[in-house]
C-alpha cells in the first residue's frame, strides 16, 4: 500500500519538492499539498517584479494548471494547518479537518517582522510578503500615495524600487548606517544608495521608527530622534521568522527555526522541514536556492536516494531597480584577510573582492555583476585562486592568458 | 589648373645639432608646422634624424614664456626694457664694467649673438661676455687658434666622401651627429672608406666600425703621440709642408716620445691592444685622404685643448690637411656654436676673429664707434659663475640657455644666482628648470620657428634660418630686445637696428674691416647683401671674401693666420685625468646625450615620438661593477660625486668598460626628480679653453632598494615633489611620468594622490594587500589622468595607457583595462549574464534556441536557464520571441526521417 506524503505548506519549496519527487519518480507516495494561502503555488520572489509592473501576476505560476492532476498531486488552498500530533502521525486544519500522514514535510516559510510599536494596528500598517499585499501596494502606487518604506534589506529595497517605479512616492528608513549591510560592505552600500536615490527615492539612513502616527489611517511615522515623516501607508520590511509556531507546540526540536540534519528530518524521524522554516547546521536561510538544494537531497531521500544537503553559501545575486546587486561569502574582510576594491561610478562598478591566502572568502558586486557567477563557483567551489594573481578584481576576461592555462 | 597647389614650404636649417641640416617648414596655420629635409641643402641633401624629423611635433606646443615679467609680474616691454637698462647703467656705475656679464648659448642667430657681444664689449666695456659653447667647443676653438692661428675648420662635409679612412674621436656621431654618421656609413659602403672609433665606451657608433679602438680615459693624447711618433718615425711625414707650411714639430715630437716612447707604455697606458694601435696606425699612414673627426669626447675635457692639438699635430705633420678628403674636421654641438665664434661670442675674443691686442681693440672701436670698450679678456662660464657666487658679478643677463641645468656643479651655479643684483632672463619656455623664478627681469623670446637670422654649421656654412610662424604673446627677437636696452642705455646711434639683415650686414663689414686676407674670418663678400638677397641667401662657406668666391677647404696650401703664416705643432701635456678616482669614488663617471633628447629638453621635451626611445635618466654600468655592487638592469642607484648625487635608473651594458659609467645629461628638475646629473660634474678646466672636464667625475654608485613604482599619464602638467625620483615624458595627449621610491606603495599612493585633480569622474583600485592602487580620472574632453602604483614596474601597463590615452571615447571595458594595465584577454562575446542562479548567458539561450528549444521548459532544460528564481524568465521569453525568426524551422520527425 502506498504512503502518505503531506507537505505542508505551497510555496516555492513546496512546488520544487513536488516537481523534485517527480522527477525523481517512481517515489511511491500518494502526495498531498497543504496550501494556506488562497492562490496557486506562485513564485514568490516575482512579486516585487509584479509590484514593478514588469510581469503580470500570471508570470509567477510555478507549476502548469495540470501538473498536480498530470502527478496525481492533491492540492489544497486555503487550508492552514493548526496543530500536529507527531507520535499521532496526523494534523490538524483549521476548519477543524484532520489528516492522518505517514511522512509530513513542513514547508511552512516565515512571517514577516513586524515590531510592537504604538500604532502598528492603524489602517495602512502592512508587510511585503504575499500576493495580497502585492496588490494593495499597487493600488497604494498607482494613486501617487506617499509611502513609507522601513526597512533597507532586500526586500525593503525592492518594495520601494517597484513603488516608486508605479508612481508612489518613496522614503524609505533603514536603521543601520548603510543598506543592505549583511550582503554590502560600506562603499559597496554607498554605491547602492546613490543608485536609489536616482530613481527618486528618499533614503534616511540611522533612523530608528519609534511609533506609527494617525488616527484611524496611518498618517505618518515618528523617529526616535524626534523627526517625523508624513505617510499615507507603512511597509514594513525589517526581516522574516521562520513559521514554527506547529511544530514547536508538537514538540519538534527548535532553534531559530525547525532543526534538520542532511537529509531535511527534524527531530522526528518521519517529518521534514526545509525552506525558511528549516534550521540547519545552525544556518536559518532566507532565499530560494538553499530552499531549493534542500528539495533536491529531500526528494532523493525520499525516494530512497543518499543525495544529502550540506548547506548553503549565501549568495545574494538579483537586481533593485535595474542595479544588480551580488554577494556572496565574507564581504566585509576580517583582520588578515585582504581586499581588492574597484570602484568606476562613471561605468556602475563597484566590485570587491576578500581573500584569504589561496581563497576567494567572498565578493560584492555593484552594478554590473556580470561576474557572479564566477566570483560566486570560486568561493563555493574554494577554488585556489592564486593563478589568477591580483587581476582576480578586473574579473575573469582579464586574467592573462598563461594564467587562465594555470588555472 | 588645380585649385590647391602644395602649402608653400620655408627653407630654414634645423633647430639641433651643429651639422645644420636644411629643412622646409610648412605652417598648418594653427601655429604648428610639418618639416621635412631640404633636399638642396648641401649639409643633408634632405636627410633628416628622428629629432630633426620630429620638429614639427615641438612647433607652437609647450607652455611658453608669453610676456614679460619683472620679479615674476606681468609687465609692459617698454616697463622690462627700462629695468634691464636701469640695472644694468646702475651695476657699471657702481661697481665697473667687471660687475656685469652675459651669457649667451649656441641657439642665438648671428645677427643676435652679434649684437649681444657689441653691446657688453663695446659700450659697457666689459668682456664678460660667455656662452654655452664654452661647453662644448671651446678646447676646438683654443686648439685650432693655437695651431692655424684662427679658429677655423679646415675641411667641409663633402670630404666625407671623399675619405678614405674617417676616425671618429671622442664622438657617437650615430647619436649625436646622424646625418652626417649617415654620409659616413654611405662612404663605408659605397667608395669602401674606413672607418676607426676611438672612445672610452662603445657606442651606437662602434657597430658600423671596421676598428674599435676603446681606450681609458683621458689617453687620446697617448694614442695620437704615438701615432705623431710613427709619422715621423716610419715615413709618414710630409717634409714640404712641414717645412713650408709649420713650425714646432721638434718640440712637439719630442714630448709625444716623451710621452708615448715605445708601443707597450701605450698599451699600458690606453689599455688598447697592440695589434688594434698598430692597425691604427698602418691604417693612418696608408691612407692620405684620412679625415679625423673629433667632437664632446675631446673638447670636454681639462686637456681638451691639448687633445686636439695631439689631433691637428698628426695631420700638420703628414700633410693631412685641406686636401680633399683629408684634415681635421670638428663636429659641433650646437646648431649655432659657430656663428657664435665668429662674432667674438666667447670671452677670449673680441669681435670677428680678432682679439683683445691693441691694434684689434683700436679697430673695432673704429668700426663700432664704441665709446668704451672692452680691453682684455673676459670671465669664461666657469670663473663667470664663481664670481657670480663671490658677489663681484653683480648684473647678469642670460639668453637662451640654462646654466643652471647644463653646468658643471649646477646646484652650485644654481644657488649662485640668488646672489645677483639683477638677473635678466631672455627665454622662449616658462617650464625651464630653476632660472625663471630666479630673474628679476623675464623677456619673452622667439624661439626657432619664431625667429629670423643666420647660422653657421660646423663647415662653415651660414644658412638663413627662417621665421615661418608669428611669435607667440610678446615674444621678441632677442637682437631687439638687446638693441632696445641699448638705446635706453644711450647708445641708440649704435643700436638703431631695424632687421637682422641691417646687423648681418655690419656683422660682414666688419670681417672685412682692415682685413686685407689678415684673418680668416672674412666675409666681406655679404657685407652689401640688398634685403631681398639676403632673405634669398642660399648656404655658402666662409672666407668669402668680397670680389672671391667661398673657399672649401683651407690650408692645403698653407697661409695659416699666426703673424708668421705657418702652422704650429704643440708639445702638449702628458696626459691625465684632472681629477683621479679615489677609493671612496671609485668610479669614472662619464656624460652625455642620448639619441632622441637635446640639451635640457626644453624642445625634445614635447615630442611624443622623441620620448619613446629613452624615457628616463639612467646610468650605464658595465657588469662587472653591476656584479660588484650587487646591481641587477632595472634597479636604481644613487650616483655619488664630491659634489652632488643624483638616483638613476641602471641599465646594465658590456658596452660600458669597468670602471666607468655613463649618464645622459638631460634630465633636470623640470623634467625629473633627483635626475640633475650636470650636477655631479666638478669645474676643473682646461686652462686654455677653460671648458669643464664633463666626461670624467670621480664617483661611486650605491643601490637604491625602491619599494614601490609606478607612473602617471595626464593632459595636465601635475607638478611632483623633488625628491620624488621620478621621469617626464611626453605623450600624445599629454604628459607621462614614471616615478620610483622607497616608501611602501600605499604611502606613495597618499603622496601623488593629491596631486591629482579633483573634477572629473573617478574609477579606482585599492588593493592593499598586493600594494596596488590605481585612479583613473576622465571627464568629457577623456582620460585626465591614469595613475598606477605598485610594488613592480609594470612597462606594459603603461604602454596600454599611453596607446589609448589619446582615446576620447572611454566605455566601461577600456576602464576597466586601464585600471587593470592590459586589455581583456578573452573576449566575452556571450552577451550579459540572463539567468544570474545558474549563470546563463544571453548567448548561451540563444544557442539553445537554435538548436531547438522552443519554450521556457526546453531552455531550463537545455541551459538551467530560468530554472532557480526564475526571476529571469520574463526576459528569456524576449530572447525567444526575437529568436524566433532566425531559428530553422522545427521539422516533424516523420519528415525528418524521409528526408534522411
Amino acid at each position: 500500500m502506498r504512503k502518505t506524503l503531506v507537505i505542508v505548506g505551497n510555496g516555492m519549496a513546496a512546488a520544487r519538492l513536488c516537481a523534485e519527487l517527480v522527477a525523481q519518480a517512481p517515489h511511491g507516495y500518494d502526495i498531498m499539498v497543504l496550501g494556506a494561502e488562497p492562490d496557486s503555488a506562485y513564485n514568490r520572489v516575482l512579486l516585487s517584479s509584479v509590484l514593478a509592473g514588469e510581469i503580470d501576476e500570471g508570470a509567477l505560476c510555478l507549476h502548469p494548471q495540470d501538473f498536480y492532476a498530470a502527478h496525481h498531486i492533491k492540492v489544497q488552498t486555503s487550508a492552514k494547518v493548526v496543530a500536529l500530533d507527531a507520535e499521532g502521525h496526523n494534523i490538524t486544519l483549521e476548519d477543524g479537518r484532520t489528516m492522518a500522514f505517514d511522512k509530513l514535510v513542513l514547508a511552512t516559510g516565515s512571517q514577516p517582522l513586524m515590531p510592537p510599536l504604538p500604532g502598528m494596528g492603524l489602517q495602512g500598517v502592512m508587510a511585503f510578503r504575499d500576493l495580497a499585499d502585492t496588490r494593495r501596494l499597487q493600488a497604494l502606487a498607482t494613486r501617487a500615495a506617499e509611502v513609507m518604506v522601513i526597512g533597507g534589506g532586500l526586500l525593503g529595497l525592492e518594495a520601494a524600487a517597484g513603488l516608486v517605479r508605479r508612481g508612489a512616492r518613496v522614503r524609505l528608513l533603514h536603521l543601520m548606517d548603510r543598506l543592505m549591510e549583511r550582503q554590502l560592505d560600506r562603499a559597496g552600500a554607498a554605491h547602492l544608495r546613490r543608485a536609489m536615490e536616482r530613481r527618486g527615492i528618499v533614503v534616511e539612513l540611522g533612523a530608528s521608527t519609534s511609533g506609527i502616527l494617525g488616527e484611524n489611517r496611518v498618517e505618518g511615522v515618528a523617529l526616535a530622534d524626534g523627526r517625523s515623516f508624513a505617510a499615507e501607508a507603512v511597509v514594513w520590511a525589517i526581516g522574516i521568522k521562520p513559521e514554527i509556531a506547529v511544530a514547536r507546540n508538537a514538540g519538534l526540536e527548535i532553534g531559530r527555526g525547525i532543526k534538520v540534519d542532511d537529509q531535511m528530518r527534524t527531530s522526528h524521524g518521519d517529518i521534514y522541514a526545509l525552506g525558511e522554516c528549516a534550521e540547519h547546521r545552525a544556518q536559518v536561510y532566507g532565499l530560494v536556492e538553499p530552499a531549493y538544494a534542500q528539495a533536491v537531497a529531500l526528494a532523493s531521500h525520499l525516494c530512497g536516494g543518499d543525495t544529502s544537503y550540506e548547506g548553503s553559501v549565501l549568495a545574494t545575486h538579483l537586481k533593485i531597480a535595474g542595479v544588480g546587486i551580488f554577494s556572496c561569502g565574507d564581504v566585509q574582510g576580517a583582520p588578515g584577510t585582504n581586499s581588492a576594491v574597484l570602484e568606476d561610478a562613471a561605468s556602475g562598478i563597484y566590485r570587491k573582492v576578500v581573500t584569504d591566502g589561496d581563497r576567494l572568502l567572498g565578493a560584492v558586486l555593484v552594478g554590473d555583476t556580470d561576474d557572479a557567477g564566477f566570483y560566486r563557483d570560486l568561493v563555493v567551489q574554494g577554488t585556489p585562486i592564486g593563478a589568477f594573481g591580483a587581476d582576480l578584481v578586473f574579473g575573469p576576461q582579464f586574467f592573462s592568458a598563461a594564467s587562465q592555462v594555470a588555472a | 589648373m588645380s585649385l590647391v597647389g602644395p602649402v608653400p614650404g620655408i627653407r630654414t636649417t634645423c633647430a639641433y645639432c651643429g651639422v645644420g641640416c636644411g629643412v622646409i617648414a610648412r605652417p598648418d596655420g594653427r601655429g604648428g608646422a610639418a618639416i621635412s629635409g631640404d633636399s638642396d641643402h648641401p649639409a643633408n641633401f634632405g636627410r633628416l634624424c628622428v629629432k630633426g624629423a620630429a620638429l614639427g611635433e615641438t612647433v607652437g606646443v609647450g607652455e611658453r614664456v608669453l610676456h614679460p615679467l619683472i620679479n615674476g609680474t606681468r609687465t609692459t616691454w617698454s616697463r622690462a626694457l627700462d629695468a634691464v637698462a636701469r640695472g644694468f647703467r646702475e651695476t657699471l656705475q657702481a661697481h665697473g664694467p667687471d660687475s656685469v656679464s652675459f651669457y649667451l648659448s649656441g641657439q642665438l642667430l648671428t645677427e643676435d649673438y652679434y649684437v649681444a657681444n657689441k653691446l657688453i664689449k663695446g659700450f659697457m666695456g666689459s668682456a664678460n661676455c660667455d656662452t654655452n659653447s664654452r661647453l662644448c667647443m671651446a678646447s676646438t676653438v683654443a686648439g685650432q687658434r693655437r695651431a692655424f692661428g684662427a679658429d677655423v675648420v679646415p675641411a667641409s662635409y663633402e670630404d666625407i666622401e671623399a675619405a678614405d679612412l674617417i676616425i671618429l674621436v671622442g664622438s657617437n656621431a650615430a647619436w649625436c651627429h646622424p646625418v652626417l654618421h649617415q654620409r659616413m656609413l654611405a662612404a663605408q659602403a659605397g667608395r669602401g672608406a674606413k672607418l676607426i672609433n676611438i672612445d672610452v665606451r662603445r657606442t651606437a657608433t662602434s657597430v658600423d666600425a671596421d676598428l674599435n679602438l676603446t681606450l681609458a680615459p683621458g689617453t687620446d693624447s697617448v694614442l695620437f703621440s704615438w701615432l705623431l711618433v710613427q709619422i715621423c718615425d716610419s715615413g709618414g711625414l710630409d717634409p714640404d709642408f712641414v717645412e713650408r707650411h709649420t713650425t714646432g714639430l721638434g718640440e712637439a715630437l719630442a714630448q709625444a716620445r716623451m710621452i708615448a716612447p715605445d708601443l707597450a707604455h701605450v698599451v699600458r697606458a690606453t689599455r688598447l691592444a697592440a695589434a688594434d694601435i698598430t692597425t691604427f696606425v698602418a691604417w693612418f699612414m696608408a691612407y692620405p685622404r684620412t679625415l679625423t673627426c673629433f667632437s664632446q669626447g675631446v673638447n670636454q675635457s681639462a686637456q681638451g685643448t691639448d687633445k686636439v692639438n695631439a689631433i691637428l699635430n698628426c695631420h700638420l705633420a703628414s700633410g693631412r690637411i685641406g686636401k680633399p678628403g683629408s684634415g681635421p674636421l670638428s663636429l659641433t654641438g650646437q646648431p649655432n656654436a659657430m656663428g657664435g665664434r665668429e662674432v667674438g661670442g666667447l670671452s677670449n675674443q673680441l669681435a670677428a676673429h680678432m682679439g683683445f691686442v691693441p691694434d684689434d681693440i683700436a679697430r673695432v672701436q673704429r668700426f663700432w664707434g664704441a665709446p668704451q670698450m672692452a680691453r682684455r679678456e673676459g670671465r669664461k662660464a666657469v670663473d663667470m659663475f664663481d664670481a657670480v657666487a663671490r658677489g663681484d658679478i653683480k648684473a647678469l643677463w642670460i639668453l637662451h640657455t640654462n646654466p643652471a641645468v647644463s653646468m658643471p656643479r649646477a646646484d652650485f651655479v644654481r644657488g649662485s644666482l640668488g646672489r645677483l643684483d639683477h638677473l635678466v632672463v631672455s627665454e622662449a619656455f616658462a617650464g625651464v628648470d630653476g632660472l625663471l623664478e630666479r630673474a628679476h627681469v623675464v623677456l619673452p623670446a622667439s624661439p626657432w620657428g619664431e625667429k629670423d637670422g643666420t647660422v653657421t654649421n660646423s663647415e662653415r656654412r651660414i644658412s638663413r634660418q627662417r621665421r615661418f610662424v608669428e611669435p607667440q604673446g610678446e615674444a621678441k627677437p632677442d637682437w631687439w630686445a638687446l638693441s632696445e636696452v641699448a638705446r635706453r642705455m644711450g647708445f641708440a646711434k649704435a643700436f638703431a637696428y631695424q632687421s637682422a639683415h641691417e646687423i648681418f650686414c655690419e656683422h660682414a663689414a666688419l670681417s672685412a674691416f682692415e682685413n686685407n686676407g689678415s684673418r680668416a674670418f672674412d666675409i666681406g663678400g655679404l657685407a652689401t647683401l640688398s634685403r631681398a638677397a639676403y632673405d634669398a641667401l642660399a648656404p655658402v662657406q666662409w672666407p668669402l671674401r668680397a670680389g672671391e668666391s667661398p673657399q672649401e677647404r683651407m690650408f692645403a696650401a698653407g697661409g695659416f693666420f699666426t703673424p708668421d703664416r705657418r702652422a704650429r705643432l704643440v708639445a702638449v701635456d702628458k696626459p691625465s685625468l684632472r681629477e683621479p678616482t679615489t677609493p671612496r669614488f671609485p668610479l669614472i663617471l662619464n656624460t652625455g646625450r642620448v639619441r632622441d633628447h637635446w640639451h635640457t629638453m626644453t624642445r625634445t621635451g614635447l615630442s611624443a615620438r622623441l620620448s619613446t626611445h629613452i624615457r628616463e635618466p639612467f646610468v650605464a654600468v658595465a657588469p662587472e661593477d653591476a656584479a660588484a655592487l650587487g646591481l641587477r638592469s632595472g634597479d636604481y642607484a644613487r650616483l655619488r660625486s664630491a659634489q652632488a648625487s643624483a638616483v638613476l635608473r641602471v641599465e646594465i651594458t658590456p658596452q660600458q668598460p669597468q670602471g666607468q659609467v655613463f649618464a645622459p645629461i638631460h634630465w633636470n628638475d623640470a623634467t625629473a626628480g633627483q635626475g640633475r646629473v650636470s650636477a655631479l660634474m666638478g669645474a676643473h678646466v682646461d686652462p686654455l679653453s677653460g671648458q669643464p672636464e664633463s666626461k670624467a667625475a670621480p664617483a661611486r654608485l650605491e643601490k637604491v632598494d625602491m619599494r614601490s613604482y609606478g607612473f602617471l599619464t595626464t593632459r595636465r602638467h601635475l607638478p611632483l615633489p623633488r625628491w620624488l625620483v621620478h621621469a617626464r615624458f611626453a605623450i600624445a595627449g599629454g604628459e607621462g611620468v614614471m616615478f620610483a621610491c622607497e616608501c611602501p606603495p600605499a604611502d606613495l599612493y597618499a603622496l601623488i594622490a593629491n596631486y591629482l585633480p579633483d573634477s572629473g569622474q573617478r574609477a579606482t583600485l585599492r588593493h592593499e594587500g598586493a600594494g596596488r592602487f590605481r585612479t583613473l580620472v576622465t571627464s568629457r574632453l577623456g582620460i585626465e589622468t591614469l595613475l598606477h602604483i605598485g610594488p613592480q614596474r609594470d612597462e606594459a601597463a603603461l604602454d596600454l595607457a599611453i596607446r589609448h590615452f589619446a582615446t576620447p571615447e572611454h566605455d566601461s571595458a577600456l576602464r576597466r583595462a586601464l585600471l587593470a594595465g592590459h586589455a581583456a584577454e578573452a573576449v566575452d562575446d556571450r552577451g550579459p549574464v540572463i539567468c544570474v542562479c545558474n549563470n546563463v548567458h544571453a548567448g548561451t539561450i540563444r544557442e539553445g534556441i537554435m538548436a531547438g528549444a522552443r519554450d521556457l521548459a526546453a531552455i531550463g532544460a537545455a541551459c538551467k536557464a530560468g530554472t532557480t528564481c526564475g526571476s529571469c524568465r520574463p526576459e528569456i521569453s524576449v530572447i525567444l520571441a526575437e529568436s524566433a525568426v532566425l531559428a530553422p524551422p522545427m521539422v516533424p520527425a516523420e519528415f525528418s526521417h524521409q528526408s534522411s
